[in-house]
């Protein structure tokens, strides 16, 4: 087997649940790697409440990169990001949240059915991981995904005429809400089964692999972020791609949105060892844990994951402490959540930190943010208007795209088998 | 090239060839290959051909094949393009399936198809409704072969069926080869294809020998995908069956003929798309119907044909379909047992001439 660790390296806890001041172990023993990155675990959580942590876990580790603190030392500014990204994660957010309050309203209004599930409270992860992509880089996701696919570039017209379920919308009306799929933005669903999108997320990145080694097309370097909740990670899936692409070194970066529910099912309640980020390296990769309602501390871990796999040096966890303010989905009571537990949350909700770090620091005005909230404004609702206007599918679109070969029987436009076409087989290769 | 039938003139240092096979006319200089043989040389084409194919499963690599099917393709095309997987049906049947979002043509390999249940999540969901829920943007031309079915004495878990499962579901294309012309044509096809195929093979096939025409050796062969083959002509009744139970009917044909009843035996080939017109032609020619599969009978192949005829060809029906299938139990481990848990050459014989109300 290509493996290049040996067993022995994981008999016993790989490192201790409290803060340090070096890097610590390397599972991964990568000869040429100089980034102290990998493992390495601080604390900088300045404060949080006792009350919680009660709820939470029993120590209070944060892991984030040393990176983040050596660069903050170097810099000349000590700013994370510059006005310009400011304003487009502000931006990014609130679009998501106008989003989703949109799709409450509709829902009850009866212009949207089915299964919706809302992505409030945890906006800072979409935008904090999504904005640091290129267009060809992949992201898959849960059925929690139309913010997914807002911050990935689908427009928010075609998303919100998906949910309506008009022929207008991103996939036509035939996926809906848990459904989004673009092959424009490289956004690969939205998918219904939990788990399922990371070994589909994982086979993307594998092609990014083989594209490099086999087809050689030397600058392929894309990277794939598979989004998925703290339910799955005690899913039999979640495991067997943590092997699989730490095993192949694959370019994807594996995000946990722990909003501690699944449904009603705590957390805690579910799992043995609830601090998620321990898993990575049982499996020979970094485990990252980070405060998912800070947008800018996503965005530092982000980069680093996301460098990382470029690199080529495979893949990484990150862990995303953040909430769902509103229930799993809007067919969902929520009666089992601490009201305690949501105010606090609340309090550190990631759109409204963001912009008391902007308005501090100067980087933006008030005027500025609002104009910013009006313009999201705006485009929902027109998003809305557009959905209401176009019409629902045709008839004829029931039978379609079953198969990307019409008829499915392998017979071409002309009536006759593909096969028998002199044309099929070209580029036959002689053995 | 096969209308005329005769006795194989057969030599007797070939073992593999079963003795009842004698359905072919060539000539003197025609090859035979196994199925194995012939699965082999397909996947080794079909990756030659275009770089984008790989191969992924368990024991695929070094192992040569968990059946040896492919053999020798680690040496030629490479790790990065025969790929060994760790036991994680679920997560390399996913893995596929992005891939092949991307563009790559996986060939995933499961050791038998009753494996396939640990993933049948992404060959449903995934893979088969794909293109629907995304309205024709991400097609996924993925292969998912292995053999189905029963072997010998290998017990409940590893002996079911899946023809009617993957078959009853849109998206997906199942095909079910016997002969190896059949696996290699179908197989090439099944690669090219861009659409998800299910190509279900059998473990008790793949040493048996048959004759391939010049023809079918070529590397440009490939098979229309959902069209049966009519194996054998006759006139009094029709016998469907698919992969293995093609060549029991075959037999049960040689015998009928002896009593002057004339059998057309057709081979299905194709589950999904399920070749209609073909079934319904050869019954409104011969008027009774015998359907064989090797399936639970149960919402089977059987009942798919049954019904399709019902709608189709009802006032050309002389008698009821019979429909042959497994003993509607779990594959017992007992060799006797086992042997009346599937169907064998005397119960078609039976069924055949109960549809021509004649004595059995």
């Amino acid at each position: 087997m290509s493996t290049a660790f040996s067993a022995a390296k994981f008999t016993s806890p790989p490192f201790p649940l409290r803060s340090h001041d070096k890097p610590l172990f390397d599972p991964l023993k990568i000869p040429n790697a100089t980034s102290p990155f990998l493992g390495s675990t601080r604390k900088i959580r300045r404060s949080s409440s006792t009350k919680l942590n009660l709820h939470r876990r029993s120590g209070t580790v944060v892991a984030v990169s040393d990176v983040v603190k050596e660069k903050k030392s170097k810099s000349t500014s000590s700013l994370l990001i510059t006005k310009e990204e400011g304003l487009e994660l502000y931006e990014d957010m609130v679009l998501g949240r106008a989003f989703e309050d949109m799709c409450a309203q509709m829902y009850y209004r009866g212009k949207m059915f089915g299964f919706v599930h809302l992505y409030n409270g945890q906006e800072a992860v979409s935008t904090g991981f999504i904005k640091l992509l290129k267009q060809q880089d992949s992201v898959v996701s849960t059925y929690r995904d139309h913010v997914h696919a807002l911050s990935k570039g689908v427009p928010a017209r075609a998303v919100m005429s998906e949910l309506f379920g008009k022929t207008t919308g991103c996939c036509r009306g035939q996926g809906g809400s848990m459904h989004m799929f673009s092959s424009e933005h490289n956004l690969l669903g939205g998918f219904a089964f939990i788990g399922e999108g990371i070994p589909v997320a994982t086979g993307a990145a594998f092609t990014s692999k083989y594209k490099r080694e086999v087809l050689k097309e030397a600058d392929c370097d894309h990277v794939t972020l598979a989004f998925f909740g703290d339910g799955t990670c005690n899913n039999g899936q979640f495991f067997e791609c943590l092997n699989m692409a730490a095993l192949w070194k694959l370019p994807i970066v594996f995000v946990v949105e722990n909003n501690l529910w699944a449904i009603g099912m705590s957390h805690l309640r579910a799992t043995s060892d609830p601090q998620i980020y321990k898993k990575g390296p049982a499996f020979g990769m970094p485990g990252i844990h980070v405060d998912g309602m800070d947008v800018l501390k996503v965005r530092e871990v982000a980069k680093e994951a996301i460098a990382r796999a470029r690199r080529g040096e495979g893949p990484t966890l990150v862990e995303c402490e953040t909430y769902r303010f509103r229930g799993h989905s809007l067919a969902d009571p929520d009666e089992l959540r601490d009201p305690a537990e949501k105010a606090h949350y609340a309090a550190r909700d990631p759109i409204t930190a963001l912009k008391k770090y902007l308005i501090e620091n100067s980087l933006a005005s008030e005027a500025e943010l609002k104009a910013i909230d009006k313009k999201i404004d705006e485009v929902v609702e027109d998003a809305v208007e557009f959905a209401d206007e176009s019409p629902l599918p045709s008839r004829s679109q029931l039978l379609e795209n079953v198969f990307a070969d019409p008829k499915g029987f392998g017979i071409g436009p002309d009536g006759r088998y593909r096969c028998e076409d002199p044309k099929f087989t070209e580029g036959t290769a002689h053995v | 090239m096969l209308a005329i039938i005769r006795q194989t003139v057969s030599n007797g240092a070939s073992r593999n060839r079963p003795a009842f096979y004698a359905s072919r006319s060539y000539s003197a200089a025609v090859k035979e290959m196994t199925v194995r043989e012939a699965l082999n040389s397909a996947l080794d084409e079909e990756m030659s051909a275009d770089p984008k194919v790989f191969l992924i499963g368990e024991e695929v690599g070094e192992y040569q094949g968990a059946y040896k099917i492919s053999k020798g393709l680690l040496e030629k095309y490479g790790l990065e393009r025969v790929r060994d997987t760790p036991i994680t049906e679920a997560g390399f049947a996913g893995i596929g399936v992005g891939a092949a979002y991307y563009g790559l043509r996986p060939v995933v390999e499961f050791m038998t198809f009753n494996f396939s249940m640990q993933a049948i999540d992404h060959i449903i969901n995934s893979a088969a409704k794909s293109n629907y829920m995304s309205a024709g943007q991400l097609s996924v031309p993925i292969v998912f072969r292995g053999p189905n079915g029963a072997a010998a004495g290998v017990g409940a878990q590893h002996s079911q069926c899946y023809a009617s499962w993957y078959g009853s579901c849109p998206g997906l294309k199942v095909l079910v080869p016997y002969s190896s012309e059949d696996a290699r044509g179908l197989l090439k096809a099944a690669i090219r294809d861009p659409d998800p195929v299910v190509f279900l093979e059998n473990e008790l096939l793949y040493g048996e020998s048959f004759p391939v025409s010049e023809e079918a050796l070529d590397s440009e062969f490939c098979l229309p995908i959902g069209k049966a083959k009519i194996e054998r002509e006759g006139k009094d009744v029709t016998i469907i069956a698919f992969s293995k139970m093609v060549g029991y009917a075959l037999k049960a044909a040689d015998m009928l003929a002896k009593e002057a009843i004339s059998v057309e035996v057709i081979n299905l080939r194709s589950i999904r798309p399920l070749d209609r017109a073909t079934i319904n032609a050869s019954v409104r020619k011969t008027n009774r119907l015998v359907t064989v599969e090797e399936g639970f009978p149960q919402n089977g192949v059987g009942a798919e044909i049954c019904a399709s005829v019902v709608e189709e060809s009802f006032g050309f029906l002389d008698a009821p379909v019979e429909r042959i299938a497994a003993a509607d139990v779990p594959m017992p481990y007992a060799a006797n047992l086992e042997r009346m848990a599937v169907p064998q050459v005397e119960d078609m014989v039976r069924a055949a001439k109960r549809t021509c109300y004649r004595s059995v």
